[in-house]
C-alpha cells in the first residue's frame, strides 16, 4: 500500500545531532513497525525551503515536525502516530504494544 | 546563608577525611577544584534545564514569526539579543540562522544583534559566571553583552550593508512564517526531553569545564600573587585592547576559558581585562568567520567583527573603571 508509505527527511548539515536524529527517527518507524523512508536532506538551500532557522529538523510527509534539537525516539513516535491515525487504523501488530518503553 | 556550604563540606571532607592532604598549597588547590567542580555542575544543570524548556515553548523560528508580523519600534533589537542569550551558539548553526532571517526579510541589523549576543550570553556562561563571580557580576555580564548587541547591530543596520549579502541568500524564496507544525505532547514527555536536551549539553561542555576548572586551582594554588601584575604594569591603558587581541586566534570554548580567567581575575587580573579576553575568544573566532564568509562579503563580515571588537574593548574599560 504505497499510500500509506510515511517519507521522513532529516534536514541538517551533517553534524553529529543529524545522525542522531536519524537513527532515532529510524528506530521510531522499526519500533511502530511502520512502512516509512528516511531521507537525509544536506543542502543549504533545500533545508531553507522548509522555512526552518536551526538544524537538525525533523520532516514528516513535507510537514516540518521539530528544529532545532534531536527529538527522541518517543516523541517521534508519537509524531508517527498522529501521522498514520487518519490514514490507518493503529497498527498494534510491533512487540512494544503500548508504546511506552519507559513509563510501564 | 550561603546556599553552596553543602559543597564546600563535602570538598573540606575528601580533601581531610578521604585524601588526608596535609601539604597546604595543595589542600587549597584540591579544595578549589572539588568545591568549584560540583557548584558550577550543580548551576550549569539547573540553568540548562530553564532554558532548554524556554526553548522548547520558544523556538527560534517563533521570534522570527513574531518579528515579521509586529512593528516594535526598536525593541525588536532588545529582543533579537534575548533570543540569543537564550539560544545555544555554534558556530555552524549561524549559517542558517542568518539567511532565515533575511530570507523573512527581517532587518539586518536585527540580525547582527542576534549573532553578536548568541555567543557571548549563552547558559553555560551565565552558569559558570554566577558559581565563579557571583550573582551580581553575572548580570553586569548578561547586560554587557545584551549591550554589544543592541548597539552593535544598531550600528550596522545603520551601514545599509545589504549589498555586502552574498546574492544566492536574496534569491531564495521568501518565508512568511509559522513552519512547524503543532502537536501536542504530554507534560511527561516534555519534561524528558527537555531535560536530556539540558544533561545533553552538560555532557557536552563537562570535560572542558574539568580541564578549565582544573587549571584554574592550580593557578588558584601555585601561581605567585604578583606573577600578573609585574607584567599587566607594563601592558598599562594598553591591557585591554592586548587581551582582546590575543584572544582572537585562540578559538576555545567558553566552559574552559572562564574558570581560568576567574583564578588570574583572583590573581590580579583587573577584571574588565579578564572579561574583554574572555568575550573576545568566545565572540570573535576566525572559524565563526569563514563560516559566515559564505554568506557575507568580506566588507560586511570586517564591519560586523569591527564593531563587536571595539564594543568589546569599551565593556572591558568599563569594568576596570567601575569595578
Amino acid at each position: 500500500m504505497a499510500t500509506n508509505t510515511l517519507n521522513i527527511k532529516i534536514l541538517g548539515t551533517g553534524c553529529q545531532n543529524c545522525i542522531t536524529l536519524e537513527h532515532n527517527a529510524r528506530q521510531a518507524v522499526t519500533e511502530l513497525g511502520l512502512d516509512a523512508t528516511v531521507d537525509k536532506i544536506t543542502d543549504i538551500e533545500t533545508i531553507m525551503g522548509y522555512g526552518v532557522m536551526s538544524t537538525p529538523a525533523l520532516v514528516v510527509n513535507e510537514e516540518v515536525q521539530s528544529a532545532g534539537r534531536v527529538s527522541p525516539v518517543e516523541e517521534i513516535k508519537i509524531m508517527l502516530t498522529a501521522k498514520t491515525q487518519t490514514k490507518q487504523p493503529t497498527d498494534t501488530s510491533s512487540g512494544n504494544a503500548c508504546g511506552c518503553s519507559h513509563a510501564c | 546563608m550561603d546556599i553552596f556550604y553543602p559543597f564546600s563540606a563535602i570538598a573540606t571532607w575528601l580533601v581531610e577525611d578521604v585524601f588526608r592532604i596535609t601539604n597546604t598549597t595543595l589542600a587549597g588547590s584540591v579544595h578549589f577544584f572539588v568545591y568549584d567542580t560540583l557548584k558550577i555542575f550543580f548551576l550549569i544543570i539547573i540553568i540548562t534545564h530553564i532554558m532548554s524548556l524556554l526553548r522548547y515553548y520558544l523556538p527560534i523560528e517563533k521570534l522570527r514569526d513574531f518579528l515579521i508580523s509586529h512593528k516594535l519600534y526598536g525593541l525588536e533589537y532588545l529582543l533579537a539579543t534575548i533570543f540569543g542569550a537564550i539560544t545555544p551558539f555554534c558556530s555552524c548553526s549561524s549559517i542558517p540562522l542568518f539567511i532565515g532571517f533575511v530570507q523573512a526579510r527581517i532587518p539586518l541589523g536585527i540580525t547582527f544583534a542576534f549573532l553578536i549576543t548568541s555567543p557571548l550570553n549563552n547558559e553555560v556562561a551565565i552558569g559558570l559566571f554566577i558559581g565563579l563571580f557571583g550573582l551580581h557580576i553575572t548580570l553586569l555580564y548578561i547586560a554587557a553583552g545584551i549591550a554589544i548587541g543592541v548597539l552593535g547591530g544598531w550600528i550596522l543596520g545603520k551601514m545599509n550593508m545589504e549589498k555586502y549579502v552574498a546574492e544566492f541568500v536574496w534569491k531564495l524564496p521568501e518565508q512568511k512564517g509559522n513552519t512547524i507544525a503543532k502537536i501536542t505532547l504530554p507534560k511527561k514527555e516534555i519534561a524528558r526531553i527537555v531535560s536530556k536536551e539540558a544533561m545533553d549539553i552538560t555532557k557536552k561542555i563537562a570535560l572542558y569545564i574539568l580541564a578549565g576548572v582544573g587549571i584554574g586551582a592550580f593557578i588558584h594554588g601555585y601561581v605567585p600573587q604578583e606573577f600578573f601584575e609585574t607584567y599587566l604594569q607594563k601592558a598599562g591603558i594598553w591591557g585591554v585592547p592586548l587581551a582582546v587581541i590575543l584572544a582572537v586566534p585562540l578559538y576555545s570554548n567558553a566552559s574552559g576559558v572562564i574558570p581560568i580567567i576567574q583564578s588570574l581575575i583572583a590573581k590580579g587580573v583587573p577584571i574588565g581585562t579578564g572579561l574583554a579576553f574572555m568575550m573576545a575568544v568566545v565572540g570573535l573566532s576566525l572559524p565563526e568567520a569563514l563560516i559566515l564568509k559564505k554568506v557575507l562579503k568580506w566588507q560586511l563580515l570586517a564591519s560586523f567583527f569591527g564593531i563587536v571588537t571595539v564594543g568589546i574593548i569599551m565593556i572591558g574599560y568599563l569594568f576596570n573603571g567601575v569595578l
